[in-house]
């Protein structure tokens, strides 16, 4: 067990526990926030992105002891902002969402992509969303979302 | 077993000097090799040494003559730095996804080790040095000397990378070509990369390094030598001879991603393609 200090969503947070733990571990099972989902727990799958310092990162390779210090952004902390509503509408209006558990990371992943780049193409969201894998949607409806995000708060980002 | 994250860079070598840690820097490899069950902490079999938070190893500096990486400087960092070769970007683009190549640093991916790493087939193409300190001392190494085999490096127990140059090169013509499973997040099946530079039709600089066809990158530096100041087309015309030279080198073996046969067949295939298309530019 060791103590790590880190940002949560705005707030400094001290936990105790081992340093091996997955991070991803610690968000659902010792701080409740269990919008962060386990896909694959190998890193292919993005359901489980959470943003460090701003980018995008899966919480499911990152070890308790790597976080300390951080700015952590978890889709429960994300979802009280503006851009996240922009997000959501653009996510709804274009059918983006089906079975929802790759949505999180889908949204983290955009979230990541506009904050570096307001004014993505369609291949710089291709390559944004990557790391995320959605086993309903056929991904189309997801680039859509996010061009009609990066269209709707323009300025926002 | 003692987890222990080091506040400077200074305390991380003093820690190392005990010989018993092992450095997680992105932790992208070692995660997954050392699963457990979901909700319970990864196995690892030895003291852990959490890097992550040492800033000061987080650097990209034009030295003139070459370029130098700080251990720590993640692949996302990398794809933004203007002084980075293309050739390098155009590999670690490839490279998983961006979440990955976030916490991914090429420090660690020669910690792992592995045959098919990327980011390692192109420390060989640009004759990277590593420069490697244990508590007390410093030691700087070429890319080929350290890296040994499949996880194996001549690394001790007490050392870790602090930063890899990069010497600059100019090339007229660079390739990247990765073969995998799917076009992101995908291990390399084969993947080759090759540079030449070409001045008045003459071969001035020819370097061509491949994955995962042996237990470490081949680059056979001796063959890129004899050709290296004849012309073109006398490059050209060797190309059987060029390709024989690969053959001892270029033995891959069956595994979950690709098969030997498939592997060597693409592999030659890579070779050839540079060597005739070398004079065509991007």
């Amino acid at each position: 067990m060791a103590k790590v200090t880190f940002t949560l969503n705005g707030e400094s947070i001290t936990v105790d526990e081992p340093l091996n733990m997955r991070f991803l571990d610690i968000l659902r099972m010792k701080l409740g926030l269990t919008g962060s989902k386990e896909g694959c727990g190998e890193g292919e799958c993005g359901a489980c992105a959470v943003l460090i310092d701003g980018q995008l990162v899966n919480s499911c390779l990152l070890p308790l002891g790597s976080v300390e210090g951080r700015n952590v952004m978890t889709i429960e902390g994300y979802r009280k902002t503006k851009r996240y509503k922009i997000l959501e509408d653009a996510f709804i209006e274009e059918g983006a969402v089906q079975c929802g558990i790759c949505t999180p990371g889908m949204v983290m992943a955009s979230e990541s992509l506009l904050n570096q780049n307001p004014k993505p193409s369609e291949k710089e969201i291709r390559i944004a969303l990557a790391g995320n894998l959605c086993r309903c949607t056929g991904y189309e409806m997801i680039f859509k979302a996010v061009k009609r995000a990066a269209k709707e708060g323009e300025g926002l980002w | 077993m003692k987890h222990v994250i080091p506040k400077t860079y200074k305390e991380a070598l003093e820690h190392l000097s005990e010989g018993t840690y092992k450095v997680l820097a992105g932790g992208t490899d070692l995660m997954v090799k050392n699963r457990s069950w979901s909700e319970t902490p990864a196995r690892f079999k030895q003291d852990m040494l959490y890097i992550h938070n040492l800033d000061e190893l987080r650097y990209v500096e034009d030295k003139g003559d070459h370029l130098t990486i700080g251990a720590l400087t993640d692949y996302e960092t990398l794809l933004r730095h203007e002084a980075v070769p293309k050739v390098l970007k155009d590999c670690l683009i490839e490279i998983a996804g961006p979440a990955i190549r976030k916490v991914g640093t090429l420090a660690g991916n020669i910690g792992n080790a592995s045959p098919a790493a990327d980011g390692v087939l192109l420390l060989y193409l640009l004759d990277a040095q590593l420069v490697i300190e244990r508590k007390g001392a410093r030691r700087e190494a070429l890319i080929d000397d350290v890296i040994t085999g499949p996880g194996k490096t001549t690394l001790s127990n007490e050392e870790m990378i602090k930063e890899i140059r990069l010497p600059k090169s100019t090339f007229t013509k660079t390739q990247f070509l990765k073969v995998g499973g799917r076009k992101a997040d995908a291990i390399s099946k084969v993947a080759f990369a090759g540079a030449v530079r070409i001045e008045d039709g003459i071969v001035k600089d020819l370097r061509m390094a491949i994955g995962a066809v042996n237990v470490t990158v081949v680059r056979l530096r001796e063959v890129e030598k004899l050709h290296t100041g004849e012309t073109i087309s006398a490059v050209q015309d060797s190309i059987v001879s060029i390709k024989n030279a690969y053959v001892p080198h270029i033995k891959p073996i069956d595994d979950q991603r690709s098969n030997r046969v498939y592997r060597k067949r693409v592999a030659f295939n890579m070779i050839e393609d540079f060597i005739m298309n070398m004079h065509i530019q991007d």
